[in-house]
C-alpha cells in the first residue's frame, strides 16, 4: 500500500516534468516554424503564365492557364506581377456558344475567365522570341511595364506553361518551336543576371519531362504532367460547348490550388501527389535535385501566393515641428483659397427659345415660299 | 581607403609622443569573403597637432558649441572623417563616455597619458572609424546576392538594392468615408519632412514622390476585439496577409521603371476603432506600425475618440503629419539600409540632424552602394562574355561594343577612386559601370535564336542538299574515270 503510494508520488512530479519538457518542446516547435517562415528568403513574386496553342479546339489549353491565372491571382499575386500570354482568344471566339466565358468543369459550374482577367501577350504576340525576351528582359525599350518581368534577385518566379510538345520541345502557334536546350540557356541567364531567387516550372504538354532535363541552374524545381514517351490526357468534354475542358493535370492541380488559402502551411510534397497514375493515366514527375531547399520546407504559397515578409516598426526618428513654417504655410493656403474663384455653371442653352425660333423661321420661310410660289 | 585626420589637442597625449606629430599611419585589413575573394580595407590616418582655432573650440564647454566653431572652415570631402583627441579629464565629453560620434563626419575621442599612448588611441580611433564608415557587415550586406549564404538574415534582405531612381508613394486609405472624412495636408508634410531628407541622398538617386487618397480600401484581415482593453487588434501574424488585398488598387506606376517604395497610412472605420498591431508577444507596438522589405511601410493611425462626441457622422479627421512622418522616415531610413552602425563601447551619439540623416550615414550608404554597384557591373560583364564564348554565332553591334568598352573604363576609374578615397566620383563611376554593363547585357539584339543543335542541322540541310549532291558526286566520278582512262589511251597507242 505504502509502496504504491510512494511510486504514484514519485510518478506524478515525473509526469509534470514530461509535460513541462513537451511544453517548452512545443513552443520552441512554435518558434521554430516561425523561423522557417522567414527562411524562404524572397520578398515577392511573379508568374509568367503561357499558353501557346491557338485554335478552338485547343480550348482546354487556354482554361489551363486560366485556371492557373485565377489561383494565383487569389492566393494575392497582383495583375502587376503576373505575365499571361494566350495564343487565342476562346472567350470572345466566334465558335464560343456561350461569350465572354471560359470554362473549366463542365455543366459550367467554374467561369475562369471572369472580369479583372488581364492578358499582357495575346495572340500573334505570344511566340518563342517573346518569350524568351520577357524571361532574359532583353526587351525593346519602348515595352510597357506591364510586358515586362521586372523581377529582382529576390523573387520567386513561377512559370508554367501549357500546349502541344513532344521530346525535347513544345510548338508555339502551331509554326514554331522551342526547345529544352533553349529554355535551359533562358534560365541560365536569368540566373547570371539574378533575375530569380527560386524558380517554380509547371508545364502542362505530352512527354513534360523533357522539357526539364537539361536544365542546369541552380535553385530551379520543376514539375511535369507527363513522362517522356506518355502523353498527357484532357479531362473531360462538355456538350454544350463541344470541346475537351481541361487537361487532367492541370484540372487535380486547380482542385488542389482551391483549398489553399493565403495562409496556408502545405508543402511542395503534396503538390508532388496531385494527380496519381489511377487518375492522370500519365505519369506526373518532378524534379528537385536543382533546389537547394527540401520540398517539404517550400510552402506552395512561396510560389503561388504573395504573402509578404513583415516587420515591425520599433523605432521612430523625432522630429522638429517648425511653427513659423507652419504659419506662413496657413497663410499661402489662405490666400490660394482667396484666389480660386467661385465656379458656376455656364448659362444653359435656352433651348426653349431656340425651337421656337426655328419654328418661327421655318414657318415664315414656308409662308414666304409659298408666297412666292403663289406669285 | 577611407582617409581619417586626427587631430591631437595639447593636453590629449604625452609631450614626446606630441614631438613626432605630423605623420601618417596606414591600417589595413583584409576582409575575407566566400570563394577566396578578399576586399582590403585600409584607413588612413593622418596625425596632426590642432591649430589654434579648433584648440579654443574643444575647450569650450558643450558639445553643440564646439561643433559650431569646428563646421566653419571647411567642408569636408564625402567619405572622409575627422577625429579630435582630446585631453582625458576634459569636461566636453560626460566623465563615463569614451567616444562621441557627431552628425557630420566629426568625432572625438578621449585622449590618454600613458606610454603607448598612439596605440591605445589608433585602436580606439579605428574602432570609431569603422563605426561611421565600413565594417564587414556593411559589405557583406552589399555583396549579398554575389555570394551564397548559408543564414538569411533579414538586415541583409532588407534594404532596396541599388538604382539610379526610386519612386515613393504616399497613400491615405480610408475604408469608412461615412464615418471620417480625413484630410492630410501630404504636400506640406513632404515639403517640409520628407523633402529634405530626400534632397540629404539625392547622391543616391533621383526620387520622385507621388500622394493618393483610397476610399472603400480595406485591409484584408479582420481585426480581432481585445475585451480588455475595449480595443481591436491585429495580431502578428496575420500581418502579411494584409498587404495583398490593398497592393492590387495601389496602381503601380505604369510610366518609370524604377522600385516603388509604398507607405499606406490606414484610418480604421468607426467599427473597428480603436486598432492597434500587436507584436508576437501580445504588446500593443507603440508606433503601431509595419512594414515589407524591398516594399513599404503601412501605419494605422486611430482618431481621437474625443472627435466623437460633438458632431454627426462624418467626423472631419486632421491627421497628425508630424507622428505619421516620424514613422514613415524610420521606415524608410530601415528600407534603404541605414541600419544602426556596430558601436564602440562607451560612445555617445550626437542628436541626428534636422533631416534625419547624419552625413556620415550617407557616407556609409555610399561606400556600400559603390561596392555593390562594382560587383554588379563586373558579373554581368563576366557572364556576357561567357554567353559569347559559348555561343559564337552571335553579333556583336558596335553600340554594344562600346557600351562594354565604357563599363570597363567606368569599373577601372571607380576601382581607383575607391582606392585613394574619393567617395563622390567613385560613387558615381559605379552607376555609370552598372548602366553601361546592363545596357550592353540587355541589348535587344543579343538574344540568339541561332541555336540549332546538331540533329536539326541534319535534319534541315540533309534533305535539302542529298538529292542535289547525288548526279553531282555520281557525274565527277565519271568524268574522273573518264580521265583516267584517256591518260592510258595515249600509252596504248604509241
Amino acid at each position: 500500500m505504502a509502496a504504491t503510494s510512494y511510486c504514484s508520488r514519485a510518478v506524478a512530479p515525473l509526469a509534470g516534468l514530461l509535460l513541462l519538457s513537451f511544453g517548452s518542446l512545443a513552443t520552441s516547435q512554435i518558434e521554430e516554424q516561425a523561423e522557417q517562415f522567414f527562411r524562404s528568403g524572397h520578398t515577392n513574386n511573379w508568374a509568367v503564365l503561357v499558353c501557346t496553342s491557338r485554335f478552338w479546339f485547343n480550348y482546354r489549353h487556354v482554361a489551363n492557364t486560366l485556371s492557373v491565372y485565377r489561383s494565383v491571382k487569389r492566393l494575392g499575386i497582383p495583375d502587376s506581377h503576373i505575365v499571361l500570354m494566350l495564343a487565342d482568344d476562346m472567350a470572345c471566339n466566334p465558335r464560343n456558344p456561350k461569350p465572354a466565358t471560359v470554362f473549366s468543369h463542365k455543366n459550367m459550374e467554374l467561369n475562369v475567365y471572369g472580369d479583372d482577367v488581364e492578358v499582357d501577350y495575346r495572340s500573334y504576340e505570344v511566340t518563342v522570341e517573346n518569350f524568351l525576351r520577357v524571361l532574359t528582359g532583353r526587351i525593346p525599350p519602348s515595352t510597357p511595364r506591364s510586358k515586362r518581368l521586372l523581377s529582382d534577385d529576390r523573387s520567386n518566379i513561377l512559370i508554367y506553361m501549357t500546349g502541344h510538345g513532344g521530346n525535347g520541345f513544345l510548338k508555339f502557334q502551331d509554326s514554331e518551336e522551342i526547345t529544352n536546350i533553349e529554355l535551359a540557356d533562358a534560365f541560365e541567364q536569368m540566373w547570371q543576371k539574378r533575375r530569380y531567387n527560386e524558380l517554380l516550372f509547371i508545364i502542362d504538354t505530352c512527354q513534360g519531362a523533357s522539357m526539364y532535363e537539361r536544365f542546369y541552374s541552380p535553385n530551379i524545381m520543376a514539375l511535369a504532367s507527363s513522362q517522356v514517351g506518355e502523353d498527357s490526357l484532357s479531362h473531360q468534354p462538355d456538350p454544350a460547348i463541344g470541346v475537351h475542358l481541361m487537361d487532367r493535370y492541370t484540372f487535380y492541380v486547380l482542385e488542389f490550388l482551391e483549398e489553399i488559402n493565403p495562409a496556408s502551411q502545405t508543402n511542395m510534397n503534396d503538390l508532388f501527389q496531385v494527380c496519381p497514375k489511377s487518375l492522370c493515366v500519365s505519369t506526373p514527375g518532378h524534379r528537385t535535385d536543382l533546389f537547394q531547399r527540401d520540398p517539404k520546407n517550400v510552402l506552395i504559397t512561396d510560389f503561388f501566393g504573395s504573402v509578404r515578409k513583415v516587420e515591425i516598426t520599433t523605432e521612430t526618428i523625432s522630429l522638429q515641428t517648425d511653427l513659423g513654417i507652419l504659419e506662413s504655410r496657413d497663410k499661402e493656403d489662405w490666400m490660394d483659397e482667396e484666389l480660386i474663384e467661385p465656379l458656376k455653371y455656364a448659362e444653359q442653352l435656352p433651348v426653349a427659345q431656340i425651337i421656337h425660333q426655328v419654328c418661327f423661321q421655318f414657318i415664315l420661310f414656308k409662308e414666304t415660299s409659298f408666297l412666292i410660289s403663289e406669285k | 581607403m577611407v582617409p581619417v585626420s586626427v587631430v591631437f589637442t595639447r593636453e590629449s597625449v604625452p609631450l614626446d609622443d606630441q614631438e613626432k606629430l605630423p605623420f601618417t599611419v596606414v591600417h589595413e585589413r583584409e576582409i575575407p569573403l566566400k570563394y577566396k575573394m578578399k576586399i582590403k580595407c585600409r584607413f588612413q590616418k593622418a596625425y596632426r597637432r590642432a591649430l589654434d582655432y579648433e584648440e579654443e573650440a574643444l575647450s569650450l564647454g558643450s558639445m553643440q558649441e564646439a561643433e559650431t566653431m569646428l563646421a566653419e572652415p571647411q567642408e569636408q570631402a564625402e567619405g572622409s572623417l575627422t577625429v579630435y583627441v582630446i585631453s582625458e579629464h576634459s569636461s566636453l565629453l560626460p566623465q563615463d563616455m569614451m567616444s562621441y560620434i557627431g552628425p557630420k563626419r566629426t568625432a572625438v575621442v578621449r585622449g590618454i597619458m600613458h606610454r603607448e599612448a598612439f596605440n591605445i588611441i589608433g585602436r580606439r580611433i579605428i574602432q570609431v572609424a569603422q563605426a561611421m564608415s565600413l565594417t564587414e557587415d556593411v559589405l557583406a550586406a552589399a555583396l549579398a546576392d554575389h555570394l551564397p549564404e548559408d543564414k538569411w538574415s533579414s538586415d541583409k534582405r532588407r534594404p532596396l538594392k541599388s538604382s539610379l531612381g526610386y519612386e515613393i508613394t504616399f497613400s491615405l486609405l480610408n475604408p469608412d468615408p461615412k464615418s471620417h472624412d480625413v484630410h492630410w495636408d501630404i504636400k506640406g508634410a513632404v515639403r517640409r519632412y520628407v523633402q529634405p531628407f530626400l534632397n540629404a541622398l539625392s547622391v543616391a538617386g533621383n526620387f520622385s514622390v507621388d500622394s493618393q487618397i483610397l476610399y472603400y480600401a480595406v485591409l484584408g484581415v479582420n481585426p480581432r476585439f481585445n475585451p480588455a482593453s475595449s480595443s481591436y487588434y491585429l495580431a502578428a501574424h496575420s500581418l502579411p496577409h494584409v498587404i495583398n488585398p490593398v497592393e492590387s488598387r495601389l496602381g503601380s506606376s505604369a510610366a518609370s521603371l524604377y522600385p516603388v517604395l509604398n507607405f499606406l497610412l490606414y484610418v480604421p472605420e468607426l467599427a473597428h476603432s480603436p486598432l492597434y498591431i500587436q507584436d508576437k508577444d501580445g504588446a500593443p507596438v507603440a508606433t503601431n506600425a509595419f512594414h515589407s522589405p524591398r516594399w513599404g511601410g503601412i501605419m494605422v493611425y486611430n482618431v481621437d475618440p474625443k472627435a466623437y462626441n460633438a458632431s454627426e457622422l462624418p467626423v472631419r479627421v486632421e491627421v497628425d503629419m508630424v507622428r505619421v512622418m516620424e514613422v514613415f522616415l524610420a521606415q524608410l531610413r530601415l528600407l534603404f539600409g541605414i541600419a544602426q552602425p556596430q558601436v564602440p563601447p562607451k560612445c555617445l551619439f550626437s542628436r541626428p540632424k534636422s533631416e534625419g540623416l547624419m552625413t556620415w550615414e550617407l557616407d556609409r550608404l555610399l561606400w556600400a552602394r559603390s561596392v555593390e554597384n562594382l560587383a554588379t557591373a563586373t558579373t554581368t560583364l563576366t557572364s556576357l562574355a561567357q554567353l559569347l564564348g559559348k555561343i559564337s554565332n552571335i553579333v556583336i553591334k558596335d553600340d554594344v561594343a562600346s557600351e562594354v568598352y565604357r563599363a570597363v573604363a567606368a569599373v577601372q576609374k571607380a576601382a581607383e577612386e575607391l582606392a585613394s578615397g574619393h567617395l563622390a566620383s567613385a560613387f558615381v563611376a559605379s552607376q555609370e559601370a552598372v548602366t553601361s554593363s546592363e545596357r550592353a547585357f540587355f541589348d535587344p539584339s543579343l538574344l540568339h535564336l541561332l541555336y540549332f543543335p546538331d540533329d536539326q542541322k541534319f535534319a534541315i540541310y540533309i534533305p535539302l542538299f542529298l538529292p542535289m549532291a547525288v548526279p553531282i558526286l555520281l557525274s565527277l566520278v565519271k568524268i574522273f574515270l573518264e580521265s583516267r582512262k584517256s591518260w592510258k589511251k595515249p600509252e596504248k597507242t604509241d
